[in-house]
């Protein structure tokens, strides 16, 4: 089988491609969107792009140490994750995969406790309802059908709110994902599908999951489907927000397929040398996110080194404080696994807890 | 005291209608519920009192029933989603067991899951494949589920009541074979909490613990065995997660032998649990071990040979018999 080593140039993608902002960091016209941010604005989602890499890249350190279980990087998704978070509203809500940190960056989910679940100290992480950001689904596609549901609930409190869920190319091959569209098609819920194709399903390419460009599978199930360049963040931060403003004033449900690559492994316990070639890697570092964005900020808007070192700084100070806070994570106290098990009381629960207590496994801080 | 006599399709009916009119947050779901009122007639009219927005007819996929009620439950709603059948829970499975039963846990108790399965359980209805089976044991295994069984009117008005307004998530398993028999319910109080048992007969020699449609065969061989001087405690156990143990253990160490009762095969189920746990409870009180009727260890059979298959009047009696006559 050799379809994994297909080196995905330029005639790969489809025409029909949303593009604000070449690789180069050129600006280019399409049809139907145009860049309504400023420079100011600009210069924010490369500050987040910058921030959430080099969040990403502590992260992938503190797991190599030892620090962390796991770690899932989005580094070459950086523009895709941020473009869509900054095009949510406060009242928006999210469900995510275990792969959206910029998502939950733009949430305002502290950086840490993002790294609570890969420290394996806790199986979410944060309070869902007040960052309006749901905990990782891991059981992909899952999350879609939740999504749709919270929509059904907006529609019934009669609120003028949006929910944006997020997947990858591989879980857009679960029935729980081709269940979440018909039932959006069927309710007209105000949902936005966020599809990050970025090629690959651990060692699966997106070839195998499905025949026709994904976006496309919308219009069979009788909504609007659009793919954008996922690593041109002024394109994805454009079709996200006019999706979302769509959804909210009951125009229904869209499918954004924002096309893009995983620059890094799937996770810290994967390696992609066994799949795909350095080749299609190389060609993919040409469209990195955050230098088209530099890019256009340094031609355009005259933007100096200084600007960029400061926020190079900032981020250089967030990833030792995000370190310090994850070392600082100790582990939970055994009783509290029986904590929110359930809502009331449970027999099984007091029951354990009693022999846990009876065996001095808990301190009895709970 | 106002009594009334219905239905267990009625009672369901009553109580998913009370429901609806106490809380506006209460909404139904599943395929057919609407216009046709299920195929099983439970939520027939409700639609038509409730509207479109409350009472959902949706799309066949039991998976996305559920998953968008916990969405809904995310929001603040209480959804009661109709499984049409038994068999047809699986394609949902994913869903509650890695979402319905552990977003309480995973959010830290942010996330109330406040909603309710219900299920038409178990055989004795003549119907083709996947239409007669008893899968509680599945998700009365899984932490962060609650599983409760009604076998009279009375209790199908109440607990749907008690389990729609609960806060974690219910599987509500109703004897599909005993919707179109009567009873009489009493539209005051409910006779029981949600996770209590109620013992249907009070009796000497034998403790037998049953629920669901095993509770009138369990009855019925009773009556016989009265009239053979054999005296039988009957349990209905209701709760199958958590267990009710206190009031079974009193009443085995009362008789001190005990059968249990379930058209689900044996193999790590209710009955096995039960024999589990009431074992070493009642340890010092046993005259001989308990025994289980059950189901046979087979994918339930073409309902021509169903009969054969369900706990009848003459495996209760046999099980009886063998604990009475156990010699240690």
């Amino acid at each position: 089988m050799t379809w994994g080593f297909v080196v995905k140039g330029e005639s790969m993608i489809d025409e029909e491609l949303v593009q604000l902002l070449t690789p180069e960091g050129q600006r280019v016209a399409h049809p139907d969107y145009e860049s309504t941010l400023d420079g100011e604005a600009i210069f924010a989602l490369y500050r987040d792009m910058v921030i959430v890499r080099r969040l990403c890249n502590e992260s992938t350190s503190l797991q190599r140490q030892g620090q962390l279980a796991l770690w899932a990087p989005i580094q070459g998704q950086e523009a895709a994750q941020i473009g869509a978070g900054r095009a949510l509203q406060p009242m928006d809500f999210t469900f995510p995969t275990y792969r959206e940190h910029g998502i939950a960056w733009c949430r305002g989910v502290p950086a840490q406790d993002v790294l609570r679940m890969f420290r394996a100290v806790s199986n979410g992480g944060w309070d869902p309802q007040k960052y309006r950001h749901s905990v990782p689904t891991v059981v992909l596609g899952n999350q879609a059908l939740h999504a749709v549901g919270y929509a059904m609930g907006i529609q019934r409190d009669g609120a003028e709110e949006a929910v944006m869920t997020f997947f990858g190319d591989g879980a857009s091959s679960q029935g729980d994902t081709l269940e979440s569209f018909v039932w959006a098609a069927s309710f007209n819920a105000p949902v936005v599908f966020f599809c990050q194709n970025n090629q690959w399903g651990i060692s699966t390419p997106s070839s195998l999951q499905s025949k026709v460009p994904l976006y496309r599978r919308a219009q069979g199930f009788g909504f609007s489907g659009v793919r954008v360049d996922g690593n041109d963040v002024l394109a994805v931060y454009e079709v996200t927000k006019k999706a979302l403003d769509n959804a909210r004033v009951g125009g229904g449900p869209t499918l954004i397929e924002a096309y893009t690559y995983r620059m890094g492994a799937h996770t810290t316990s994967d390696d992609p040398t066994r799949y795909r070639i350095d080749a299609e890697v190389e060609v993919w570092k040409h469209r990195d996110p955050v230098e088209r964005v530099k890019a256009l900020l340094v031609h355009e808007y005259q933007a100096k080194g200084a600007a960029f070192d400061a926020v190079a700084h900032e981020a250089e100070t967030m990833a030792l404080q995000l370190r310090e806070d994850v070392l600082a994570m100790g582990r939970p106290d055994p009783i509290t696994m029986f904590d929110h098990a359930y809502a009331s009381e449970h027999a099984l629960i007091e029951e354990g807890r009693r022999e846990m207590l009876e065996l001095g496994i808990s301190g009895g801080v709970h | 005291m106002a009594t009334t006599t219905m239905t267990m399709a009625k009672a369901l009916n009553e109580g998913l209608r009370r429901a609806l009119e106490e809380d506006k947050k209460v909404l139904l779901m599943g395929e057919d519920i609407g216009k046709l009122g299920g195929v099983f007639r439970i939520t027939d009219g409700l639609q038509k009192d409730f509207g479109e927005d409350r009472v959902i007819d949706s799309p066949l996929a039991e998976s996305a029933i559920v998953g968008t009620a916990v969405g809904l439950a995310i929001r603040g709603y209480r959804t009661v989603c109709e499984m049409q059948f038994d068999g047809f829970v699986y394609p949902a499975f994913d869903q509650i067991v890695s979402q319905v039963a552990k977003l309480h846990k995973r959010s830290d108790g942010a996330y109330v899951m406040g909603l309710v399965i219900r299920l038409p359980f178990q055989g004795g209805i003549g119907a083709i494949e996947h239409h007669s089976e008893s899968p509680e044991a599945y998700f009365a295994h899984t932490a962060g589920l609650r599983v409760v069984a009604c076998s009279t009117p009375n209790d199908a008005y109440w607990m749907i009541q008690q389990a729609i307004a609960h806060d974690d998530p219910i599987i509500f398993c109703e004897p599909k074979s005993r919707y179109w028999e009567k009873g009489e319910v009493d539209l005051d109080r409910p006779s029981h909490g949600l996770f209590e048992t109620a013992r249907r007969r009070e009796g000497t020699d034998v403790t037998v613990i049953g629920y669901g449609a095993s509770m009138k065969t369990i009855l019925r061989a009773a009556d016989t065995a009265a009239s053979e001087g054999v005296s039988l405690e009957v349990i209905d156990a209701r709760s199958l997660s958590p267990l009710d143990l206190d009031p079974m253990v009193t009443s085995i160490q009362k008789t001190g032998r005990f059968v249990t009762v379930q058209e689900a095969p044996h193999m790590a189920s209710i009955g096995s649990e039960l024999v589990a746990e009431l074992t070493q409870r009642c340890f010092y009180s046993l005259r001989a071990p308990g025994v289980r009727v059950s189901g046979y260890h087979v994918p339930y059979p073409p309902t021509r040979l169903e009969e054969d298959y369900r706990p009848s009047v003459d495996r209760i009696l046999d099980a009886v018999d063998r604990v009475m006559g156990f010699e240690g």
